[in-house]
């Protein structure tokens, strides 16, 4: 449904987007992920046609987005970073006026306009003035703006911002219940959202694309080693040398800000060796009091830390 | 051109729900009112004074009452819109620009030229809504005076009026599209304006610059209006003056995507 090819946008000798490729396939959810910065918006904003790449190609539905650009307006719903709202207008000739400009019909209007309400909970707000609502509403606003011409391509840049957490999985459940009939591509730079949203993610920083995966296999892919949180309450040098005994374990870190005398320790240990019961075994042979202990598995957001800062240490010598 | 339509609409809503065009056209009503009962106290006492002399001197009186009156409202009107029109268009992209609504403009399948021109058709059509309540004390000098004033002289000059008030506020949009600061904008627009106006100001000397400066200044061809007379010149000039302006607006908007926003 998306295809993006060697992308490049260039400010001057900046280039916010460097050389990025990708695809999206039809009913799909691709989460944008990267730091602020990283070029998520301008790759938006040349997917729907606000501007121009430097080089590389990005189609829509088969349409070229600046040769066929108003091909590929037809099709996209678009959600700006900050809602495109005009104060003045009530919500529903605000929709209508959107409907309008993205030529649906007359009669199909205000059937359109209503299930656009409907999907964004905005029916009791119809007839409020935008400038009367609160900011979770209006980017609600700015949600319905982009469905309310039924388009195959919805393409939003951080949807979620400013929402309450309440509202934040209200418009989670709505993107989820948008795949399938429309492809979706959101931006983000909130871990969870997409591990909880998204079928593919592609991580983009500084300008490239870091990874682009499953959030699964993304998560399991990355991950290094095995964590494992330790609470106890044990003399702090005994500890340390016990745990470093058990076959596997690289390195035991003793938290200094301890609850009486408890110990919260993490230990580190290669992949692949679940040394969970040696550690408790360890424990209880010397007649500790173990209160806690538990496996981390490393989640998408050190795989995110892990991705960016590798790509920064890596990008400051060549720069 | 469903977008230009709909761009039309939204444009006039956004003048008549916001209290925007209701100063206008008060502010604009009170001035003209006042200056048109001024003007005609003015005109009729001269004219007085020419049957008196006329009298005494037994030359019979040729003073055009309805004429003179018509020439100078028209006059004064076209001092006013320089005020009016600046603070119209300022926030024409401005204020779109500042909201980030040109973004929904610009991803929507609306052309530029669209937008552009459901924007200056908003912007001339608050215009005329402006100038309507005028031509009630134009109707009433034309009925009253005697003989009747031909009524082609009073279309003439509301045509005239109208291409000078088009003019200006294509100028004005094409301003507003350059920067997102409406204060800039009108302050641009309105010395812009002015200087447009006075370029006629050497029209005394006949060398070739200056007939050249006298045909670019908006105001020379206005005259010829007031008068009655319908020129094809300035029509051809108004129009030129229109098209052009809108085009640039339209390459201005379009360029918008290039800059880094």
């Amino acid at each position: 449904m998306i295809e993006v090819q060697d992308l490049t946008k260039s400010y001057g000798d900046v280039k916010a987007v460097d050389d990025i490729s990708f695809t999206v396939n039809k009913g799909e959810i691709l989460g944008f992920l990267g730091p602020n910065g990283a070029g998520k918006t301008t790759t938006m904003r040349i997917l729907t046609g606000y501007m121009p790449a430097t080089s590389g190609t990005a189609r829509v539905a088969g349409f070229d987005v600046f040769r066929d650009s108003m091909e590929v307006r037809r099709r996209i719903g678009y959600l700006p970073e900050t809602p495109p709202v005009y104060p003045d207008m009530t919500v529903e000739t605000y929709l209508d006026f959107v409907a309008r400009i993205k030529n649906v019909p007359a009669e199909r209007r205000s059937a359109r306009i209503d299930d656009a309400l409907k999907k964004t909970n905005l029916e009791d707000r119809r007839s409020e003035l935008i400038k009367r609502l609160s900011r979770g509403y209006k980017q609600r606003v700015g949600i319905a703006q982009a469905l309310v011409h039924d388009p195959e391509v919805i393409i939003l840049d951080e949807p979620t911002v400013g929402l309450d957490p309440k509202q934040i999985i209200e418009v989670r459940n709505l993107i989820k219940g948008l795949a399938g009939n429309h492809t979706i591509i959101l931006s983000t730079h909130i871990l969870p959202e997409v591990s909880m949203t998204c079928d593919r993610v592609v991580i983009i920083n500084k300008g490239k694309v870091a990874a682009v995966d499953t959030p699964q296999n993304l998560t399991s892919q990355l991950k290094g080693g095995q964590k494992i949180k330790i609470e106890v309450e044990a003399p702090e040098r005994r500890l340390r040398e016990v745990l470093l005994q058990v076959p596997g374990a690289n390195r035991v870190e003793i938290d200094p800000e301890r609850a009486g005398d408890r110990l919260a320790v993490t230990v580190e240990a290669a992949q692949g060796n679940d040394i969970r019961s040696e550690i408790a075994a360890k424990i209880v042979e010397n007649g500790w009091r173990l209160f806690e202990l538990r496996g981390v598995s490393l989640s998408l957001e050190d795989i995110f830390l892990e991705l960016t800062t590798d790509d920064a240490t890596h990008a400051q010598p060549s720069s | 051109m469903h977008g230009l339509y709909a761009i039309y609409r939204k444009e006039m809503g956004h003048y008549f729900v916001s209290p925007i065009a209701y100063i206008f056209i008060g502010l604009f009503l009170i001035l003209t009112a006042f200056f048109f009962n001024a003007i005609l106290t003015a005109v009729i006492n001269q004219s007085f004074q020419m049957e008196m002399q006329s009298m005494q001197f037994g030359q019979p009186a040729s003073f055009d009452v309805p004429a003179a009156v018509l020439r100078d409202f028209f006059g004064l009107l076209s001092t006013l819109i320089l005020f009016f029109t600046p603070i119209l268009t300022m926030s024409v992209y401005a204020e779109e620009r500042k909201r980030g609504t040109m973004e929904l403009l610009m991803t929507s399948p609306v052309s530029e030229l669209e937008i552009v021109l459901g924007k200056f058709l908003a912007s001339l059509s608050l215009f005329a809504i402006m100038l309507l309540p005028t031509a009630s004390y134009m109707v009433f000098m034309v009925l009253r005076s005697e003989p009747m004033m031909p009524w082609r002289m009073l279309l003439a000059a509301y045509a005239g009026i109208l291409l000078l008030g088009g003019s200006l506020l294509a100028l004005g949009s094409f301003v507003s599209s350059l920067t997102e600061n409406q204060l800039i904008a009108a302050v641009i627009t309105f010395a812009a304006s002015l200087f447009i106006w006075v370029l006629d100001i050497g029209r005394s000397s006949d060398s070739g610059t200056s007939a050249v400066l006298q045909y670019i200044s908006v105001i020379r061809h206005y005259e010829d209006f007031t008068r009655g007379v319908i020129d094809t010149s300035s029509l051809i000039y108004y129009f030129s003056f229109i098209v052009l302006f809108v085009f640039l607006t339209v390459r201005s908007v379009d360029s918008m995507r290039w800059r880094r926003a």
